[in-house]
């Protein structure tokens, strides 16, 4: 680059609220690491953040074709902010696939920064690419920076002895490095991750270090950008806090629980996408007493939970969607033989095999009704990465409570994606209560029930006393024994559902975010929550009586729903399915209740419920959903 | 973190009750068919659970689906009748969560060998120390009368009028392959063999696989007659025994030899020079391979234990890793959650 003075020009700083980055290349690039490390170190800055990963189905799709883009999305500000934005503000593309998949999504004017290098003919054509997008003028709405990335990290790696393959895989570190540049943040936090994850590997921690330190130089001396941006940090409650995804939270959770509770945590698992970084992280917490089963399928993995709680361990099983289509039998066994388990569902786009990467939150129902015979199991949901931690102990908290299966309904998006968490004391929780069973001379009633919960006494073998026999037959009340006496099955069936009902004497009434009544309720669950909250805020925020409310205990819902939902002229349910919650909250309390529904594998942005709301206010005509060129990220 | 566990104490401070027959007698009417094999199963059962001196809250039954199945519910100690083919899955949870106590499964070869059949191999390779007793008598009853993994080929059933058009497993060939490391057959009609055998199998440490050729007298009766009838059994039947020649016949006159890899009966063998001499031991399990390979009516069918190994137990090498684990220092939970990178907001 030539510049028309010799005087060096320091550029200017812009202060901004908010900006939204999204890193994408080929699935080899190394887009999830680069994005989690500039997410950690906004996180040490201070900032609030959301992030959303978005990963291809193929590991290694074909390098730099459009089905092998990965992408990483983050969000960070100096206010409170809960999703991972609507549109980058700032796009790095590493290769013309990575380019063609995401340009659709940038901002208007947003940055675009690319690694010119990798724009020849083969990219290009793989990408299908009819003329460099560089030079046809395409991209002349945004602001291109095109940086020869691959050539200048490979001569910042000179000397280094490593052949050039190896040293492009730290071109993504020299991308970092400029991307910290620009917005004013310290290498340390990326420094130190480095340090230690390469400590064995001497020649890849140089690489990655000098890459980094280059691209850093590189944005300081280049006079390309000529703004830098600072993002101060957010003034959010005093605590220590930490990053942290929702995966990694369920896992903290549950153990969590097992302390609480005293009990022993068992997890029994079958790898699937996107619950399997749950069984990753409970597999290294051996030092708590954790026991985790890698089953041969996902049945075994429910029947080894479920033998785990009948020996009065905390039994846990987690999966997705097909995996709990699979489960749904032995899910049944627990239902019948009234035994605590906790099934966590990472939901994933279906039906079948679906979209295993891309969210959705079309589980609902299933959870709810997908097994033979009058089913009831208790279901929870968190709303954000950081609550399903609490989520996890209250699943157990239900579970042992009034000895029922939980159903723990996450998601691809709340499981990958990741926020700051203020880390809870241990000492403020609750301790999780449990009952075992007691001899009570003469013969055991494995099914004498608790007057207030109708929970049957945990009787797990080596109790003396307490032998019993349990299954999957119907049983007499009291006794235990097998039944297949008309009035003992009408009874036990209405014992059953009441004990899931009365679960509600533990469920929080649901709060209401804006005024008690008006015009507009807006109603979700689950990973639903940012977009929702923050579109209703903007709403009221221009003088609009819109209130949201989100609910986490889906079964029982919480006693004072129906009331909730009748303070309002209308009701909206955006999901991420073709209307699963609307239909449970229409048959349970006979309001006319809207639904919005995306079925795209991808979050909702928040104007897209803006739109909704405006709608349904009478503000505007029918909104409808624009998927755009590419489905935002991913690609295929 | 404390569990629930059994009285580690039970067997050495002499508290232990002196255990009989009767103590394992439940109050449940047994709604096997009259005539039903299974009796005799369960008889042998209670009569041999007494040996074992283990107080009797630590004992588990845990069964699938099908007449075999309903076992548990005939047994006075803690029973779990479970879901068609995934007792085994159950009692693995059980038996990794809670080590010390005795784990029986009871299956049968629809329960265990076709719906369950993926369980069971891959609790035989984890080498799960559990007392697996898988009832064979090659046709499912509870559903009335079709054939089931184990019937011989060309077998007409109910679903099959016109013979069945696919092969039997083997059971034991198939605990062989997937690695058991204790695999034995023994019969409903022989009390005694069986009662030993029952016994024998909870001796091992790892998972013990019994198959029992059982009787179905209403949808199968005298599938095994051929060669457990009294008057035959000697003729028809190998009893193995380890270290010992393989001899059968009412005088133990005939032997059993290798030739290659390929067995020969060796009829009026004068001298056990040369015969096939059993080692449950062995650490190949080509011996066993073989015997298995045995089929009636060729060969003399052979009972008793095919293969005895050590080997770590899964249960066992799981409560190791948490015990390592815990020894390195259980460490404060708030440390892992404090992981990482943190700040501080004041």
């Amino acid at each position: 680059m030539t510049t028309e003075s010799a005087v060096r020009r320091e550029p200017s700083v812009e202060e901004l609220e908010r900006v939204t980055i999204r890193f994408a290349g080929d699935s080899g690039d190394g887009m999830q690491l680069t994005g989690t490390q500039f997410t950690k170190t906004a996180a040490v800055f201070g900032n609030d953040l959301a992030t959303l990963p978005d990963i291809p189905a193929e590991i290694r799709a074909p390098t730099g074709s459009l089905p092998g883009v990965s992408g990483f999305q983050l969000s960070f500000a100096s206010s409170d902010i809960r999703t991972p934005g609507d549109q980058p503000d700032v796009l790095v593309a590493m290769n013309p696939a990575a380019l063609k998949v995401n340009i659709g999504d940038l901002k208007q004017g947003g940055l675009l920064i690319v690694d010119e290098d990798e724009f020849n003919a083969a990219n290009l054509k793989k990408a299908a690419y009819s003329s460099n997008p560089l030079e046809d003028g395409s991209l002349a709405g945004y602001q291109l920076v095109q940086i020869k990335i691959t050539r200048q990290n490979e001569l910042a790696l000179e000397g280094i002895p490593m052949n050039a393959q190896q040293k492009f895989r730290s071109r993504n570190f020299y991308a970092l490095g400029i991307i910290l540049w620009l917005y004013g943040r310290s290498l340390d936090t990326t420094v130190k991750w480095a340090t230690q994850q390469f400590r064995r590997n001497p020649d890849v921690l140089e690489a990655n270090l000098r890459a980094l330190r280059s691209g850093h130089s590189f944005g300081e001396t280049s006079e390309l950008f000529h703004v830098r941006y600072d993002v101060p940090a957010a003034q959010v409650a005093p605590g220590l806090y930490r990053h942290i995804s929702g995966n990694e939270a369920t896992a903290l959770g549950f153990v969590a629980a097992s302390v609480l509770s005293g009990l022993p945590l068992f997890y029994g698992s079958y790898p699937i996408t996107p619950a399997s970084t749950v069984l990753h992280e409970l597999s290294k917490l051996k030092n708590f007493g954790v026991k985790t089963f890698q089953a041969e399928d996902e049945i075994a993995a429910i029947g080894a939970a479920i033998g785990a709680a009948y020996g009065g361990h905390l039994g846990l099983t987690g999966t997705s969607g097909p995996g709990l289509a699979l489960k749904s039998e032995a899910l049944n066994l627990a239902v019948m033989t009234e035994l605590p388990i906790v099934v966590i569902d990472v939901q994933r786009a279906g039906p079948s095999t679906g979209m295993p990467t891309k969210t959705e939150q079309s589980d609902l129902l299933q959870a709810m009704f997908g097994r033979n015979g009058d089913s009831s199991v208790a279901i929870v949901a968190p709303a954000t990465p950081s609550e399903c931690f609490s989520m996890a102990i209250e699943a157990f908290r239900i579970a042992l409570k009034y000895m029922v299966p939980v159903i723990y309904m996450s998601d691809g998006y709340l499981g990958n994606g990741s926020e700051p968490w203020r880390i809870p004391s241990l000492a403020d929780l609750p301790k999780i209560e449990y009952r075992y069973g007691v001899p009570q001379g003469g013969d055991f009633n494995p099914y004498l029930r608790d007057p207030k919960t109708l929970a049957r006494p945990w009787a797990v073998p080596g109790q003396k006393g307490l032998e019993h026999r349990i299954g999957g037959l119907e049983k007499s009340a009291n006794s235990g024994d097998i039944s297949y006496d008309a009035s003992n099955h009408h009874h036990m069936t209405m014992m059953r559902k009441q004990r899931v009902e009365r679960i509600v004497q533990d469920v929080p009434p649901i709060e209401v975010l804006g005024p008690p009544e008006g015009d507009l309720l807006v109603v979700g669950w689950g990973g639903t929550y940012g977009a929702i909250t923050t579109a209703a805020e903007r709403a009221r925020a221009t003088g609009k009586r819109v209130a949201s409310t989100h609910i986490r205990y889906l079964n029982p819902f919480p006693a004072n729903l129906g009331e909730v939902l009748k303070s309002y002229k209308r009701v909206l349910v955006p999901e991420l399915n073709a209307g699963q919650l609307v239909w449970l909250l229409r048959a349970r309390y006979l309001v006319d209740a809207v639904g919005f529904n995306k079925i795209s594998g991808q979050p909702f942005k928040i104007v897209e419920i803006e739109g909704k709301i405006d709608e349904l206010l009478g503000l505007r005509g029918p909104y409808e959903l624009d998927f755009g060129q590419a489905s935002a990220l991913g690609g295929g | 973190m404390t569990a629930p566990t059994a009285n580690p104490n039970g067997l050495i401070n002499g508290d232990l009750p002196v255990l009989t027959r009767k103590d394992f007698v439940t109050d449940q009417e047994v709604r096997w068919c009259p005539g039903c094999g299974d009796y005799s199963i369960l008889a042998q059962m209670q009569k041999m659970l007494p040996d074992l001196k283990i107080p009797k809250e630590n004992l588990v039954f845990i069964s699938g689906i099908g007449c075999s199945s309903r076992f548990p519910y005939y047994v006075e100690t803690y029973g779990f009748h479970s879901i068609h083919g995934r007792a085994l899955t159950l009692a693995t949870g059980l038996k990794t969560a809670r080590p010390e106590l005795t784990v029986f499964v009871v299956t049968g070869d629809g329960d265990g060998l076709s719906i369950g059949g993926n369980h069971l191999l891959h609790a035989m390779r984890r080498n799960v120390d559990l007392n697996v007793i898988l009832f064979n008598n090659r046709i499912y009853g509870l559903t009335k009368g079709q054939f089931s993994p184990t019937s011989e080929f060309g077998k007409v059933t109910t679903s099959s009028p016109y013979g069945t058009t696919e092969q039997p497993l083997n059971p034991i060939r198939v605990a062989l392959a997937a690695g058991a490391t204790y695999a034995a057959r023994s019969i409903d009609r022989d009390t005694r063999h069986l009662e030993e055998t029952l016994y024998a199998a909870t001796q091992h440490k790892g998972m013990s696989f019994v198959e029992v050729f059982q009787n179905c007298n209403i949808y199968n009766d005298g599938a095994f007659a051929a060669f457990t009838d009294k008057e035959v059994r000697q003729d028809k039947m190998v009893y193995l025994e380890h270290g010992k020649p393989l001899r059968f016949g009412k005088e133990r006159e005939h032997g059993i030899r290798l030739n290659g890899f390929t067995p020969e009966i060796v009829e009026n063998a004068t001298s056990d020079d040369g015969l096939l001499v059993h080692d449950i031991h062995a650490s190949s399990p080509t011996l066993a391979d073989i015997l298995v390979g045995m089929d009636y009516p060729a060969f003399p069918v052979p009972v008793g234990v095919f293969r005895d190994v050590q080997a770590p137990t899964f249960d066992g090498l799981v409560a190791q890793q948490v015990e390592d684990a815990r020894a390195k220092g259980e460490g404060r939970f708030e440390d892992i959650l404090r992981g990482g990178d943190t700040w501080e907001v004041s």
